[in-house]
């Protein structure tokens, strides 16, 4: 057929394309199950909201949870720890959004938008350290806290501020805040 | 035929770079593309392409399955039903692997009818054969321990009732069988760590296969392939390029023969399995009534048919074993049954015994059924041992066709290019 691909094409020729196409595209499609068995799974997709009792977490202290097969920070911040939060100046944090779930990108990185309103004492967390993915020290009372009282990434020395925001170090961003609600005074649904 | 020309022409730069290093593309031109092919195969030729294909989309879904799957006899159950309820299309993709070895097996025996009715057993292709065989065996035993996964009472009790046939050595040696029985299972019964030593062997021997199927293709490109008239090709009118003549005989086949897989992915995705299989394996209770996947019924009637423990398994294990020398119990000088006529009603009588064979391995072993199994089965042997040498030399053959050309053209094809009918190569 190269023979005669240089002049006018022919109907062989259309034949040809119009069965090459429709075999490339079939085989795209079959080709798709195969990726896609990899996402994430239905028993997985049902894990994926969990509900958190808050009523034992005394003031000071914090849990870690497992949410979606990741560390959820909640502390309950003493009122220093709040107050510290509350004054640092956006304009001197490097990541300077809020990094919350359930607010746009654009949101500004102040405590408020960093908990619920109303519950400004509890802080909830993605506990992944957003430089390599390390889990921050922080959790348990004789933690290494870091220079800002939050929480300190053992690995390459990322400190974060009682607002889990980045201050020193590497880390690019702010701790992520997962998307949660407070569904009563004393539990929340994280997902 | 395998030393043909090829007419392999590099175009690109690259392609000439590539040419002078490792000539892959040549190769694979040479072999796949302007290969010459007889000009008169059939449908029937285009099993191989088939084969080839169930193969790759096995070991394909058989990968992707086994990343979801998990070989303890506390899980594997659970997570079989885990893939086709929660994994995305895990549904289809258990489904396309498990319909798909039927499908595998359906060719397979297409395949092998095929070279046994058009003589591709005999010289120079004995072999490519009994690479053939070898395939088959290692199917049948890739076949039986992917059974065993979904842990259900069907795969529980074909694999103690499969692995037990060695038990059967207890009777020359006493002890023998019992010990190997247990080596197989790792304990004193089927558990657990029989089922993931089986998924280990079954992740492997596809591989293994992959690889004869690669012997057995060159074995096939050195001989080129047989055709209805079993005649060789002797000169460029016997022969059509592979590509694209063969090719897209193959690619139609496919088409068609994917209708048929896709009704059963699609429709009845477990026709073809057995519901006891949907019961979680019971190492304490047998189902009252076990019968094997339907592609080893005609086996396991051979077993059933023999009263004797040890003589049961050693009919049914020869059975196959028996295939592998068919290049030397045939004795006819003619390769196709086409030319045969007496030994073309012995083939077909053939074919229905392993049919018949298959419907009585489906049926419990009492009453008519033994009767009739061990009749077949009487048949199946004697066929292998005593028509085929003895057809072979008092059958009067048809007269063959000076050439494959004039097979397909008759005598006003090209005049002056034949040679005279030639006795085969031996």
């Amino acid at each position: 057929m190269a023979s005669h691909t240089a002049d006018e094409p022919n109907r062989r020729d259309f034949i040809v394309i119009a069965a090459q196409a429709f075999a490339g595209v079939g085989a795209a499609v079959a080709l798709w199950p195969f990726i896609s068995q990899m996402n994430p799974d239905a028993s997985t997709q049902a894990m994926a909201s969990i509900e958190v009792d808050l009523t034992p977490i005394k003031e000071g202290q914090a849990i870690t949870i497992s949410w979606r097969g990741k560390p959820v920070f909640i502390r309950s911040r003493t009122p220093e720890e709040i107050k510290a939060a509350l004054d640092v100046k956006i304009a001197d944090l490097s990541d300077q959004s809020a990094r919350n779930d359930d607010l746009p990108e654009k949101a500004p990185a102040t405590d408020a938008n960093r908990t619920k309103k109303g519950h400004e004492n509890w802080i909830v967390l993605v506990g992944i350290c957003t430089h390599l993915g390390c889990i921050p020290k922080g959790q348990a009372l004789n933690d290494a806290r870091g220079d800002f009282g939050g929480w300190l990434c053992p690995c390459h020395g990322s400190h974060y501020d009682t607002a889990g925001r980045i201050r020193k170090g590497p880390a690019p961003r702010n701790l992520e805040v997962p998307p949660y609600d407070f569904i009563s005074n004393t539990k929340i649904k994280i997902g | 035929m395998a030393t043909h020309e090829s007419s392999y022409q590099p175009t690109t730069p690259l392609a000439k770079w590539l040419d002078q290093r490792l000539p892959v593309l040549r190769m694979m031109h040479g072999q796949f593309v302007d290969f010459p092919t007889p000009r008169n195969i059939n449908y029937l030729w285009t099993t191989g392409a088939l084969l080839s294909f169930f193969l790759a989309l096995q070991i394909a879904t058989g990968v992707v399955l086994a990343m979801h799957y998990t070989p303890t006899a506390a899980d594997a159950f659970n997570s079989v039903e885990h893939i086709r309820r929660d994994v995305n299309y895990g549904w289809l993709l258990r489904n396309l692997h498990a319909v798909g070895a039927s499908m595998f097996f359906l060719a397979v025996y297409i395949h092998i009818g095929r070279g046994l009715y058009y003589g591709s057993y005999k010289a120079p292709r004995e072999v490519l054969w009994i690479v053939g065989v070898v395939i088959l065996l290692l199917m049948m035993a890739t076949a039986f321990m992917g059974y065993s996964l979904p842990w259900g009472q069907m795969s529980f009790w074909a694999v103690t009732v499969i692995t037990n046939l060695f038990s059967s050595l207890d009777s020359i040696i006493p002890g023998l069988g019992t010990r190997i029985v247990q080596w197989l299972w790792g304990g004193f019964a089927v558990s657990g760590t029989t089922l993931t030593r089986f998924y280990s062997l079954h992740y492997l021997l596809p591989f293994v296969i992959a690889g004869a199927v690669g012997v057995h293709i060159w074995a096939l490109h050195v001989a080129g392939q047989n055709n209805p008239t079993g005649l060789d090709i002797k000169t460029a009118s016997d022969s059509v390029p592979m590509s694209p003549y063969a090719v897209m005989k193959d690619v139609f086949a496919l088409v068609v023969f994917m209708l048929l897989f896709a009704w059963f992915v699609f429709y009845v995705p477990d026709y073809l399995g057995h519901p006891d299989n949907y019961i979680e394996a019971n190492p304490l209770s047998t189902p009252p009534h076990i019968v094997p996947e339907w592609y080893f019924l005609p086996y396991y009637a051979i077993l059933r048919a023999i009263p004797n423990k040890l003589l049961g398994v050693i009919a049914m294990f020869s059975s196959i074993i028996l295939l592998m020398f068919i290049p030397w119990l045939d004795t006819s000088r003619v390769r196709s049954a086409k030319y045969r006529p007496v030994y073309k009603w012995f083939f077909w009588l053939f074919i229905i015994t392993v049919i018949a064979l298959g419907y009585l391995g489906s049926k419990p072993p009492e009453g008519s059924y033994v009767f009739w199994a061990r009749i077949f089965t009487a048949y199946y042997f004697l066929h292998l041992l005593v028509v085929m040498p003895i057809v072979g030399v008092t059958e009067n053959p048809k007269p063959l066709p000076r050439s494959i050309t004039e097979a397909v053209l008759g005598k006003s094809g090209p005049v002056g290019v034949g040679a005279p009918a030639a006795p085969e190569r031996r």
